[in-house]
């Protein structure tokens, strides 16, 4: 049986800062995932990453990460997509700096 | 020190207009990411979790002041201020963007530094004895040769396309403060009968998911036939060396395929080719490498004040107690400064205090500093008279630490909280680790003891090589320590075993501290070390202080 699809947002890095950015329903690049675009179906998610793939000078190495709808957007499911959203635990650098 | 020829500062020069050019292609999306990514990490340059990252060389962990200022003013000009060293003796700027890179790169240029190789398939920065030039055990100092195989090996037209990453570590003393034999080739430095200097050379090593010792290739091989040597060994290596799993693609694995035998006559053969071919051009630049390393004209001054001042101040009697280590010459020590404060992320310096260390190299230090594969920075020649002024110093910029060699001298990769390939965080673990051994106030106590922890298997924190190793992973999507315990990185490597389950987050450092305070039960007396009491008894007396639970579970 194939495994059932989990829903997922595209996310990559921004080509000039390196910082994690996600894909918005408008086709824009947002720095807070709730603003994200969380997706449910598996064939539109994968058309969705080709299309974040072509834009080769806006962001880099974009993929599919699972995430879950929240109180207000998507939230990450994996400690690791929770980092991304936040920057180093060591100082208070990256987006828990930038975006408060 | 040596200093970069007009031949340097041209390459150099011209590879940094050529990264500048790739990098305007990059933005303006005439390189895709897929095309840009080889040349971006022949630069040094990697995408992390949430920047780019630049790791700069370092050869052989040596710098002088104007470098170490220069890395300080890149530090502040196009990161946040800091800088971080690393298990190879390179320093990592965890946020530059993109466009300013090749104005990093020229600033480095500057001071005769570059990024150069510190990344991609290709022969890495060699390492050396931090010690190098200083130590009292050494046979030679290991940078001259260490110098002669960085400019054999950069831009090497025949070794760009290894099957994977190659590292090379050289020390000149009996005692292997350099890692050797978990390095892709090991060279220790050592004496024929006939007083003749040489190496033993190591193949083979090395760390990250199959972990394995090097072994001994050549018994030895006189120090003039180095290069056609290790050409013979790499270009070997890079004819059989497997390009369809890159998990199978280092040197270790070719070994261990092939056999040392197999090895030993393709290198002899592929040496017996090559080495004609080396017509004398090499040694005499050796030579001149050499000429550059001339000692410093140490100076010969009383110590009186040196006694007087630990005999006054505890505390600089404590720091002098586990931060100084013997200098050949008489009078003088190795000072090494700990970036290990307690709670700290070690391996980080601000750029002050890079700034500090700068000025007392140039004051009391005959110009000279290291990194250590254990993060912390050497002052490789200090008078004894000058330690107390230098002790003051350091406290002033909150580098006195007095932890060398002890429990919160812990080496930690940058894990998660940076790295892209991480699988859980390392660098709370160390500050928790270390912080609570500063609470109980036993680290002296406990003395000698190597913490190493990695935050994914590809080891960069050398976990498998200390005392008590810390592999954090990714179980279930939750962060997991396995703890290894025996592991040994001096000229007795060992691999340490795995002890068992792995902990969560919350529950690691109490078991570190359990298996630390345990040890002190164990001991035979205050000098028997942990990895001397773990060789004694073996791994259950400490799996036992590890999983109590199951010792009773098991007893019922």
């Amino acid at each position: 049986m194939a495994k059932s699809f989990t829903p997922k947002v595209v996310t990559a890095n921004a080509l000039l800062e390196g910082d994690a950015v996600w894909l918005t329903e408008a086709n824009t690049w947002t720095r807070d995932i709730r603003e994200a675009e969380l997706m449910t179906d598996e064939a539109h998610a994968d058309l969705r990453l080709l299309e974040a793939q072509a834009r080769a000078d806006e962001i880099a190495g974009a993929y599919l990460a699972d995430a879950t709808s929240g109180a207000s957007g998507p939230e990450p499911t994996h400690f690791r997509e929770t980092f991304r959203t936040r920057g180093p635990s060591n100082y208070a650098h990256g987006k828990q700096a930038e975006l408060s | 020190m040596y200093t970069y020829t007009d031949f340097d500062e041209a390459f150099v020069r011209s590879r940094v207009a050529q990264f500048r050019g790739q990098v305007e292609r990059r933005i303006d999306g005439s390189l895709t990411e897929d095309e840009f990514k080889p040349l971006r990490l022949m630069n040094g340059l990697y995408l992390q979790l949430h920047a780019y990252m630049l790791r700069v060389a370092v050869p052989y962990g040596t710098l002088n002041p104007a470098q170490m200022r220069q890395l300080a003013y890149i530090a502040d000009r196009w990161d946040k201020g800091y800088g971080h060293f690393t298990t190879r003796q390179n320093i990592q700027y965890n946020w530059p963007k993109l466009q300013d890179v090749p104005d990093m790169l020229d600033a480095l240029a500057d001071v005769g530094m570059h990024a150069i190789q510190t990344s991609g398939n290709t022969i890495r920065n060699v390492t050396a004895d931090h010690f190098a030039g200083a130590a009292a055990d050494e046979i030679e100092d290991p940078r001259p040769v260490a110098e002669l195989l960085r400019q054999w090996s950069t831009d090497h037209p025949e070794f760009q396309f290894l099957p994977r990453k190659f590292k090379i570590a050289v020390t000149g003393a009996a005692h292997d403060r350099a890692v050797t034999k978990a390095h892709d080739i090991g060279l220790r430095m050592m004496r024929n009968d006939a007083g003749e200097p040489g190496f033993e050379v190591i193949v083979g090593g090395g760390l990250g998911r199959t972990p394995m010792v090097g072994k001994v290739l050549r018994s030895f091989l006189p120090k003039a036939e180095l290069l056609p040597y290790c050409e013979a060994i790499v270009s070997v290596y890079n004819l059989l060396g497997r390009r369809d799993n890159k998990y199978k693609a280092r040197i270790k694995i070719t070994v261990h395929e092939n056999g040392l035998e197999k090895i030993q006559e393709l290198v002899e053969a592929r040496f017996d080719t090559i080495r004609a071919g080396f017509s004398g051009h090499d040694q005499e630049l050796l030579a001149q490498i050499e000429a550059a390393f001339a000692p410093p004209s140490f100076a010969r001054k009383a110590t009186d004040g040196y006694e007087a001042a630990r005999l006054a101040n505890p505390a600089f009697r404590s720091w002098t107690d586990t931060n100084l280590a013997q200098h050949k010459a008489d009078g003088y020590a190795i000072v090494s400064i700990s970036i290990k404060k307690h709670g700290a992320t070690p391996g980080d310096a601000t750029s002050d205090q890079m700034r500090v260390m700068a000025d007392l190299a140039e004051q009391y230090g005959h110009g000279e500093l290291r990194i250590s594969h254990e993060q912390n920075v050497i002052l490789p020649h200090v008078h004894k008279s000058d330690l107390a002024k230098v002790y003051a110093a350091l406290r002033q910029a909150d580098l006195a630490t007095a932890n060398i060699g002890l429990a919160s001298d812990i080496i930690a990769c940058p894990g998660m909280d940076y790295c892209a390939l991480a699988t859980a965080r390392s660098i709370p673990i160390a500050q928790e680790i270390a912080t609570r051994f500063d609470e109980l106030k036993i680290e002296h106590e406990i003395g000698q003891l190597k913490i190493k922890i990695s935050g994914c298997i590809n080891a960069c924190g050398h976990h498998h090589v200390g005392h008590i190793g810390i592999l954090g992973l990714d179980r279930a999507g939750v962060e997991n320590y396995q703890i290894t315990l025996g592991g040994d990185g001096t000229e007795t490597t060992t691999i340490g075993e795995r002890a068992g389950p792995g902990f969560s987050a919350e529950e690691i450092v109490p078991a570190i501290e359990r298996l630390v305070t345990g040890y002190l039960g164990l001991r035979r007396d205050a000098d028997e070390t942990f990895l001397q009491t773990y060789r004694r008894l073996g791994m259950e007396p400490f799996k036992a202080i590890l999983y109590p639970s199951e010792e009773k579970a098991n007893a019922a």
